[in-house]
C-alpha cells in the first residue's frame, strides 16, 4: 500500500502560495467597473407584521436603488430541502434580522446611515424562543403544530427490554446551545446582471450549485443565464453552505434593478446576528442495563431548536438521529426525534451537523451508566463497544475490520489515563485546582446520509489543457479544508504524473459539472473517489489512442496529452457516482446502510478546575482516529488539530446570548474563541484501515473531530469536580453556582 | 470629512494618498494602495486579521486612523516576500501547514515577523503570547507554532551563513 508517489505524502498546499504571500484573492478584494455597494435593512421584532416603512430624513433616497420583495421577478424564496425561507420578508416577519428591504449606492459609508434611517412599523405577535416553548404549541409560529420535522428509529423491542427484571435503569438530560461559525473571513457577494449574459454572481461559499439554484428560483432566468463562480473562501465549517444563497439573491436583485455591479459585504456584526448557527439541540435518554454493565436498550428523545425556517434542519435532525447511539452495540434502541420552529434565525449547517449535539449527550450520558452500575468509563465502554458483524443502531452491519476497544486503549496509553486517574483521585481531595481526566469514543458517518448521495449523483471531470496540463473539474470548493490538494493528488498519482502538473479548474458553473455540495465529509472520499475513476478513464483514452504507452515519465503524459488534443480538439473523461454494492436505505423505517463509511475515534482529555476562579483549562488533549487512509498527514492532522480546538471553544467558551432571538453578543469581543494561549497541545494519532470506495482508501475527516470534545472534556471535569454537568457550553459561572450550592447544602447538613 | 495628503513609507516605498484624517490605515492600504493582502476580520481590534507592522511595533490597521499613521513606515504582507522569494516564515506556514483558509495567515505572518524580531528562539510561551492577538479558525494553532520554530531554525542557520 505503500507504493503511491502522492498519496499519502505531505504535498504542498495547491494555493498555499498565493496565502503566504497576501495574493490570494477574496471577495472584498474584487473590484468591477462601475461597481456600487448594497446593504440589508432588518427586521427588529421576533414575530410581527410590517405596517409601514419610512426612508427618514437627511439620506438622499432619490440615488439609491431600492428592492424589496415586490421587485423579485421569480420566486421569493431561497430553495433548499422546502421553499419557506423568504429572499426578503414581505408584509411578515418571523424572526429578528430577517432581510426586509435591500438599498445600493456608489458610497459605502452611506450605506449604514441609510440603513439607520429606514423606519419600520410592526404590529407585534407572540413569538416561542427555545424548544421548550415551543413544544408546547401554544403559540404556533410554523406548520400547523411548529414541528419542522420529526423521525422515529427503531431496532429490536425496547419496550420489552425495559420490562425485564433485575436491570438497571438510567436517566439523563443534556443540552447543548447554538455555536457560530465564526470564520474569519465575513459573508459576501459580488453581482453583475446584462441582458445578453444573464446573472453572474461571484462569492465566499461552499455549494456554487446551491447559490445557482436559488438564483434560478429568484430570478426566473433560465439555467445558461445564471453563472456562479466561487472565489477564495476563507473559511466556512457548514457556515458557507445555505446562507450565501441569500446573500447572493440580495446581490443578483440589487445588480438587476440598479444597472451596476454590486458588492455586498457584511461586517463582523451582521455577520454575527443574521446569519446560521448550531442548532441548539435537547437529549433526553433512558437506558437499561445489566447489572454487570451490557447494554440492553436506550429509550432517546433527541430535539433541536431550528429556528424560524426549514432550511437544513431535517438533515441536520436526521445526522443527529442517528449518531444517537454513538459506537456502541444496541440490541434494542428507539430515537424520537423533533426539530422544532422557533422564532430565531433559522439553524443551519455546521461541522458535525447534528452529530456534535446528540454524541455530546451520548458519551456524557454512558459515563453515568457505567458509574450506576459500579464500574469505569473505560471498562463500561469495553464490554458495549461495537465489533466487526455486529449492527449499528440503523440495524446497518459493520463490515469493516473495526477494533475500537484497541483504539480505546491505545488513546488512553498515549494520554497516560489509568496513572493520571490514580493520582488526580489521590491528589484532589487536598487541592482548590481539581484534575480530572476523562474520555469519549465516537463515529461520525461520511457522506449524505441514507439514499443522499445516490440523490445527489455527483459528476466529476478530468481533462487536459492544450498545454497538456491535467485540470479537476469539479464543483466542490477549497475553503481551507485542503480540497484543493487532496484532488490534485489523486489526479495526480491515478494519472501517474507529476502534482504540479495538476490543477483545479475554476468553481464556476459555467465551468464544471455538478459533484454535489461540499459538505458531510464527502469530497475526499466520494468526490475522490470520481477524480480517482475520471482520471483513470482519461488515461485509458491516452493509451487506447496509441499516443501513450506504461511505463511513460510526467513528460510523456503531457506530450500526449498535447497530440491528443491537436488531433482531437480536446481530452475529457467524466464520472458518476455509483453507490457501493450491497447498500441499502429505508427512508421510512430509517434503517440500513445510513453511511457508505463510518470514521472512529477515541479522545481524551486532561482537565483543570480552579475552585478560586471556577476556571477549566484543558491540560492536554489525545485525538486519536480511525479515516482510512490519510492522503495527506500535515492537511489531516490540520483538520483533527482545528477541530478539536471548535470543540473546545463549543464547550467551555463559545455561549451565544440570545434576547428573543436577537444574538446580543455578536461581536469577537464578546463571543469569546480559543485564542493561541487558550489550547492545550492537541495530541493527533492516526489508524489507518484503507476503505474499499474511497479515493486511495480515505474516509470522511472534516466533522469527526467536533463530536469528541464537549463529551470527553466534560467528562473529565465530572472526574475533578464529582459534579455532573451536562449542558454546554459550560462556563466559570455555571460551574460557581452549581459548586456553590453544593457548599451550601453540605453546609446546612453539617448544621443539622 | 474633508481629505487630507498624508505621506507614508509603505514596503519601503514613499506614498500619498489624500483622505479624510480619520480614515482607518487598513481602508489606505486596501481601497487607496490596492494592498489588499491586509484583511478585514472584525473591524475592532480582536482578530489581528488586519495586523501590519507600523514603525516595527505590531498594530491592527483597523484601529489606526491615517491621521496617527502620517510618515510611518509600514510593513504588509506584500513587502513580506515575494511568490518566487518567500521570507523564512512564509515557507515554514507553507511547509507546516500553518495555513488553511489563509483569511488569517497574512496577518499571523506579520505577528510571527515581529515575534521572532524580539525573540529570535522563542519559548513555547513566548510563541503562544506573540501570537494571541491573532485568531485563527481552521488549525488549532498546532501547525502555526510548529511554523513558527521551523521559521526561527530557519533564520537562526541563514543569519549564520
Amino acid at each position: 500500500m505503500q507504493k503511491e508517489r502522492i498519496v499519502g505524502k505531505p504535498v504542498f498546499r495547491k494555493e498555499g502560495i498565493a496565502k503566504v504571500c497576501g495574493a490570494a484573492r477574496y471577495i472584498d478584494d474584487f473590484s468591477l467597473p462601475g461597481m456600487i455597494f448594497g446593504a440589508t435593512v432588518r427586521n427588529a421584532i421576533p414575530r410581527g407584521r410590517v405596517l409601514n416603512i419610512e426612508f427618514g430624513p437627511g439620506i438622499p433616497w432619490d440615488e439609491f436603488t431600492v428592492v424589496t420583495a415586490k421587485d423579485i421577478p421569480g420566486k421569493n424564496y431561497i430553495a433548499l430541502i422546502n421553499q419557506d425561507w423568504p429572499c426578503l420578508a414581505d408584509g411578515f416577519v418571523n424572526h429578528p434580522q430577517e432581510a426586509i428591504l435591500l438599498l445600493a449606492h456608489p458610497d459605502r459609508q452611506l450605506l449604514p446611515l441609510a440603513v439607520a434611517a429606514v423606519r419600520i412599523e410592526y404590529e407585534e405577535l407572540p413569538s416561542v424562543h427555545s424548544i421548550e416553548e415551543s413544544e408546547l404549541q401554544q403559540t404556533i409560529v410554523w406548520g400547523d403544530d411548529n414541528i419542522i420535522k420529526s423521525y422515529v428509529m427503531e431496532k429490536g423491542d425496547v419496550d420489552a427490554a425495559f420490562a425485564l427484571p433485575e436491570i438497571v435503569i438510567v436517566k439523563g438530560e443534556y443540552s447543548t446551545g447554538a455555536q457560530e461559525h465564526l470564520y474569519i473571513e465575513n459573508n459576501g457577494a459580488i453581482a453583475a446582471y446584462s441582458e445578453r449574459d444573464g446573472v453572474t454572481l461571484w462569492g465566499s461559499l461552499q455549494c456554487p450549485f446551491y447559490a445557482h439554484k436559488s438564483l434560478l428560483g429568484v430570478t426566473g432566468l433560465p439555467e445558461d443565464k445564471v453563472r456562479v463562480i466561487q472565489v477564495e473562501t476563507g473559511g466556512a465549517f457548514g457556515g458557507k453552505e445555505d446562507y450565501p444563497s441569500m446573500i447572493a439573491a440580495h446581490a443578483v436583485l440589487l445588480a438587476m434593478k440598479s444597472g451596476h455591479p454590486v458588492k455586498i459585504i457584511y461586517d463582523r456584526m451582521e455577520d454575527m446576528a443574521a446569519t446560521t448557527k448550531r442548532h441548539p439541540s435537547r437529549a433526553r435518554h433512558r437506558t437499561a442495563v445489566t447489572k454487570d454493565g451490557k447494554l440492553l436498550a436506550a429509550d432517546i428523545e433527541f430535539c433541536l431548536d431550528g429556528g424560524a425556517y426549514s432550511t437544513l434542519s431535517s438533515t441536520v435532525l436526521s445526522r443527529g438521529t442517528i449518531h444517537s447511539g454513538g459506537p456502541y452495540y444496541w440490541p434494542n434502541i428507539r430515537v424520537r426525534s423533533k426539530a422544532f420552529a422557533t422564532n430565531t434565525p433559522p439553524h443551519g449547517a455546521f461541522r458535525g451537523f447534528g452529530a456534535p449535539q446528540s454524541l455530546f449527550a451520548t458519551e456524557r450520558h454512558m459515563d453515568r451508566v457505567a458509574k450506576a452500575v459500579g464500574l469505569t468509563p473505560e471498562e463500561f465502554r469495553r464490554r458495549n463497544l461495537l465489533r466487526t458483524g455486529e449492527t449499528t443502531c440503523t440495524g446497518q452491519v459493520i463490515r469493516q475490520q473495526i477494533d475500537l476497544e484497541g483504539w480505546m486503549e491505545s488513546a488512553l496509553d498515549h494520554a497516560g489515563y489509568y496513572e493520571k486517574r490514580a493520582r488526580f483521585d489521590r491528589e484532589n481531595t487536598d487541592s482548590l485546582r481539581k484534575k480530572g481526566i476523562g474520555l469519549a469514543v465516537f463515529l461520525h458517518g461520511a457522506g449524505f446520509t441514507g439514499s443522499g448521495e445516490r440523490y445527489l449523483n455527483s459528476l466529476v471531470g478530468v481533462d487536459a489543457t492544450a498545454e497538456g496540463r491535467v485540470r479537476v473539474l469539479v464543483s466542490s470548493t477549497e475553503f481551507g479544508q485542503g480540497t484543493n490538494t487532496i484532488l490534485c493528488q489523486v489526479a495526480a498519482e491515478t494519472l501517474g504524473i507529476d502534482y504540479e502538473v495538476v490543477e483545479m479548474a475554476p468553481a464556476d458553473t459555467s465551468v464544471v459539472p455538478n459533484s454535489g455540495p461540499t459538505v458531510a465529509s464527502r469530497t475526499t472520499m466520494v468526490v475522490g473517489g470520481l477524480v480517482h475513476s475520471a482520471a483513470l478513464g482519461l488515461k485509458q483514452t491516452l493509451i487506447a489512442s496509441g499516443l501513450l504507452s506504461e511505463p511513460y515519465t510526467s513528460d510523456a503524459f503531457q506530450n500526449a496529452a498535447k497530440s491528443y488534443i491537436a488531433k482531437h480538439g480536446a481530452l475529457c473523461s467524466m464520472s458518476r457516482y455509483q453507490a457501493p454494492p450491497n447498500v441499502y436505505w429505508d427512508d421510512q423505517k430509517y434503517s440500513g446502510e445510513a453511511y457508505a463509511a463510518y470514521s472512529w475515534a477515541a479522545y481524551v482529555a486532561e482537565v483543570t478546575v480552579d475552585l478560586t476562579a471556577y476556571f477549566v483549562t484543558v491540560d492536554d488533549f489525545v485525538a486519536l482516529q480511525e479515516v482510512g487512509r490519510v492522503l495527506n498527514p500535515v492537511l489531516a492532522r490540520g483538520q483533527i488539530e482545528g477541530g478539536v480546538a471548535q470543540g473546545i471553544g463549543y464547550a467551555l467558551y463559545e455561549k451565544v446570548v440570545w434576547d428573543r432571538g436577537l444574538m446580543m453578543n455578536n461581536q469577537m469581543t464578546n463571543y469569546i474563541m480559543p485564542t493561541s494561549q487558550d489550547l492545550p497541545p492537541i495530541r493527533v494519532f492516526f489508524e489507518e484501515i484503507p476503505f474499499e470506495y474511497g479515493a486511495y482508501g480515505a474516509k470522511g475527516i472534516g466533522e469527526l473531530p467536533m463530536d469528541g470534545p464537549a463529551p470527553a472534556i466534560l467528562n473529565a471535569i465530572a472526574h475533578a469536580t464529582g459534579e455532573d454537568f451536562n449542558a454546554i457550553p459550560l462556563l466559570p459561572e455555571d460551574i460557581a453556582e452549581r459548586l456553590a450550592a453544593r457548599t451550601s447544602i453540605a453546609k446546612e447538613m453539617a448544621a443539622v | 470629512m474633508s481629505a487630507r495628503r498624508f505621506s507614508l513609507c509603505v514596503n519601503g516605498v514613499e506614498r500619498f494618498v489624500d483622505v479624510p484624517p480619520m480614515a482607518r490605515l487598513l481602508d489606505v492600504l486596501r481601497h487607496e494602495l490596492g494592498l489588499t493582502g491586509t484583511k478585514e476580520g472584525c473591524g475592532e481590534g480582536e482578530c489581528g486579521s488586519c495586523s501590519v507592522l507600523m514603525n516595527g511595533e505590531l498594530v491592527n490597521s483597523c484601529l489606526v486612523p491615517i491621521a496617527q499613521a502620517g510618515g510611518a513606515s509600514i510593513l504588509t504582507i506584500e513587502g513580506v516576500g515575494e511568490q518566487a522569494r518567500l521570507h523564512p516564515v512564509q515557507k515554514a506556514f507553507l511547509e507546516c501547514g500553518g495555513a488553511q483558509c489563509g483569511i488569517c495567515t497574512p496577518g499571523m505572518i506579520l505577528a510571527t515577523v515581529h515575534l521572532l524580531g524580539k525573540h529570535p528562539r522563542p519559548t513555547q510561551e513566548e510563541i503562544h503570547e506573540g501570537l494571541n492577538g491573532n485568531l485563527c479558525r481552521c488549525t488549532g494553532y498546532m501547525r502555526i507554532f510548529e511554523a513558527v520554530e521551523k521559521a526561527a531554525c530557519a533564520m537562526e542557520s541563514g543569519a549564520m551563513e
